[in-house]
């Protein structure tokens, strides 16, 4: 058993009924569990919602969430995404304003080189929209506060992930 | 046919077999207790809080094995059951709460005795759910009963609004469900019993380590069988004892907090803890990196969750107690190099018995030996504190006898209504009840259902005008401050006082006076020679309870005491009190 704290990641498909999301989120504040970021949304069929969740915890502790999670009956499955190939992306807007002519242009220029698209702008503003992994997001973020950081706002949805079909880690 | 969903709700407790409903009604519920009335396929008891209530269903769940029912009404009513919910929880007792709600269309409004009790209990119960559609309310129901009964039990909370009690419906209640997010486990994985069954029969010093998990698995006669078969010591927590008959040869006692010497020491130096239903909670273990440090643990529960939580096990099992005791039967076999293990534990049982200091004029001791030479059979509840430690250490557990004790949550107050719903469950035994003088007051209310309901339970007070368990603690470990716990204690008292002594107020209220204004009888037990003369009385009574008042030292210690932290081979046998 690993005593250190690593990264992980837990796909859940739950009920979706009213006080699921509460259920979930309260299990991990009563049992004082580290939650980083929790997704949730409806899937194909509408009376199931899936979550993603991520977090940092040791062996032992992330076991006990599994089991604790599982025993819960509004969850029907739980899948532990750390050690499998799977696809994950985090959505992340950035909004930017006051920005002078050339800094609007060297916003358009990062962004291009980032690979991540100018959603929306006008003359001093700009909404970036980034759909990358939690990491290159965080790469991105660090980007823009460094020169931007009291005129600009930003937002992360959280990662969603899903299995691979063709086993290669994305 | 279209009938209304409280008609349904009734239709549904007849079908599921209920035979007690605990109810106590309001606003929100007052439509149910209209489907109610004259209902004669249950008997309806109407308690008088409710979280006496609660804990009525809860002691009519132990004591019968069925699930307890409860129906209260909306706001208030719901949030009296909330201790009560947690009790249950912590003990794993099956039970179905139904909460009268707001209509679905006033929900989140703030409306008169709104609050969202699902809400309030998700984190307390096995599963809480309100009914927002008429449709749904049958399969809910049952939903309810599979869930609250089967796997490791526990409570179900219904929240009925009064809209969907009122709609009509289908009259169908489903006889089938399937639950696609709760599949408890059934069976035993073999191969996991067979690597425990080698374990055990190579090991020098076994021990059979007994949990609450038996008892409500009905597992105590197979486990009595096991370890005879085998011929292995047992001991158990608090909630696993009278698994194993108490004057059993094989049964070293009750470990933990305020276990025998001889059972924390079985646990401390045994080389294989076989344990079964117990989820090794801090009063269980002491100090957890001690505990039976050089054995190896096999660890039968059928919760999952359980196991390898607080301290890392070798053989893992997750089954039900009762199954995986008789199928490890059927390939065990004795271990072949136990040595005098088993007769050093017994010996050590007869050397260090647990006893209370001589002297004095009556002891708890005294009390509870009394207990059980007038009543060999006898379904026991307790409060929690001192009362519930000495009525462990000195109750004998035979036959169909049980002890019903809120273990996990630690529940003042649950003794006295717990009785009275054993009492109806199970009217054919002996019910006592064993408080101490603070809990008994936490829901001494119920008195009036007792002789309303016309129970004979025998209600015992052992009255040390303290909270003792705390006092205890503040005695020993906090130098005789004895902040907020002398029940004596009045305004024109000594700010700082940390002795009984003459000039102490007398007690209220008098428990005697308090029986006699229910209409019952109140016996004031002083000397130790009454004690049988008043269990004698309680004995021959038929439809009323009867109230008896032990005055006991006020500063009697329960010991042995492993203190919090402290690993269970470092327990404290003897204690002073030091002289100011």
């Amino acid at each position: 058993m690993q005593t250190e704290a690593k990264k992980r990641w837990i796909s859940l498909y739950v009920e979706n009924d009213v006080g699921v999301l509460a259920k979930i989120s309260g299990l991990f504040s009563g049992k004082s569990y580290n939650l980083q970021s929790l997704t949730v949304g409806e899937t194909e069929d509408p009376t199931v919602s899936r979550m993603t969740i991520s977090l940092t915890g040791d062996d032992k502790t992330f076991e006990q969430i599994k089991k604790q999670l599982n025993r819960s009956v509004e969850v029907i499955k739980v899948l532990d995404f750390t050690e499998l190939p799977i696809h994950k992306k985090e959505i992340l807007f950035i909004k930017l304003r006051s920005l002078k002519k050339d800094e609007l242009e060297d916003v358009f220029r990062s962004a291009s080189v980032f690979g991540i698209n100018v959603s929306d702008y006008d003359k001093a503003s700009v909404i970036l929209e980034s759909i990358k992994t939690e990491s290159e997001n965080d790469d991105v973020l660090r980007y823009y506060k460094k020169n931007f950081l009291s005129r600009m706002e930003a937002v992360r949805g959280g990662a969603v992930a899903i299995e691979s079909v063709s086993r290669s880690d994305r | 046919m279209k009938i209304k969903g409280t008609q349904l709700f009734v239709k549904a407790l007849i079908e599921e077999g209920v035979d007690t409903l605990f109810a106590y009604p309001g606003g929100m519920a007052i439509d149910l207790f209209d489907a109610l009335y004259g209902e004669t396929s249950f008997n309806v008891v109407l308690p008088r809080h409710e979280q006496g209530l609660v804990h009525a269903a809860d002691g009519y769940a132990r004591a019968t094995g069925k699930t307890g029912v409860c129906l209260v009404t909306s706001g208030p009513g719901a949030t009296n059951l909330v201790t009560g919910i947690a009790t249950a929880n912590y003990d794993s007792v099956p039970l179905v709460c139904f909460t009268g709600q707001v209509p679905t269309s006033l929900i989140g409004n703030d409306a008169f005795q709104e609050v969202d009790i699902v809400g309030i209990c998700r984190n307390i119960c096995k599963y809480a759910v309100t009914v927002r559609r008429r449709e749904d309310l049958g399969r809910i129901i049952k939903e309810a009963f599979y869930i609250a009964r089967t796997g490791k039990p526990g409570p179900v909370l219904v929240d009925f609004p009064k809209d969907i009690q009122l709609a009509l419906g289908s009259d169908e209640y489903p006889k089938e469900i399937s639950i696609r997010g709760y599949k408890p486990s059934t069976g035993v994985h073999m191969g996991q019993l067979k690597k425990a069954a080698d374990m055990l029969a190579n090991a020098k010093r076994p021990l059979f380590l007994v949990g609450g998990g038996v008892n409500i698995s009905r597992g105590g006669e197979a486990m009595t069988a096991l370890a005879e078969q085998l011929q292995v010591p047992v001991v158990t927590t608090i909630m696993g004892k009278g698994a194993l008959p108490t004057d059993h040869p094989l049964y070293i006692g009750s470990m933990g907090m305020h276990g025998n010497v001889a059972s924390n020491t079985a646990v401390s130096e045994c080389d294989l803890l076989f344990s079964i239903g117990t989820r090794f909670n801090d009063r269980i273990t002491g100090k957890i990196s001690e505990f039976a440090k050089g054995a190896k643990i096999v660890h039968i529960d059928i919760d999952a969750a359980s196991i390898s939580r607080n301290i890392v096990v070798d053989v893992p099992i997750v089954a039900d107690a009762k199954e995986a005791i008789e199928k490890f039967s059927e390939i065990a076999s004795a271990p072949k190099h136990m040595g005098d293990w088993l007769e050093r534990l017994q010996k050590l049982k007869e050397e260090k018995p647990i006893r209370m200091p001589e002297g004095g004029e009556l002891s708890p001791q005294d009390i509870i030996c009394a207990v059980n030479e007038c009543f060999p059979e006898a379904i026991v509840t307790t409060d929690v504190g001192q009362n519930q430690m000495w009525t462990t250490q000195f109750l004998q557990l035979r036959g169909k006898s049980k002890l019903l004790t809120s273990g996990g949550l630690g529940t003042m107050g649950y003794g006295l209504p717990a009785a009275i719903g054993a009492k109806l469950g199970r009217p054919e035994m002996p019910v006592i009840s064993i408080s101490g003088d603070g809990g008994f007051q936490m829901n001494e209310q119920e008195l009036a259902t007792a002789v309303c309901q016309e129970l004979p339970i025998v209600i015992i007070i052992l009255n040390n005008s303290y909270l003792g368990n705390v006092r205890q603690w503040q005695e020993m470990f906090f130098g005789g401050r004895y902040s907020c716990t002398c029940l004596r204690k009045r305004k024109s008292c000594e700010t700082w006082c940390s002795d009984p002594n003459a000039a102490c107020p007398p007690y209220i209220p008098d428990f005697l006076k308090l029986a006699e204004s229910y209409g019952i009888e109140g016996i004031r037990v002083t000397k130790r020679e009454e004690i049988k003369g008043a269990l004698e009385r309680a004995k021959a009574k038929k439809n009323a309870p009867i109230l008896i008042e032990c005055i006991i030292e006020r500063e009697a210690n329960i010991l042995p005491i492993v203190p919090g932290g402290n690993p269970l081979s470092e327990m404290v046998c003897e204690f002073k009190k030091e002289d100011k």
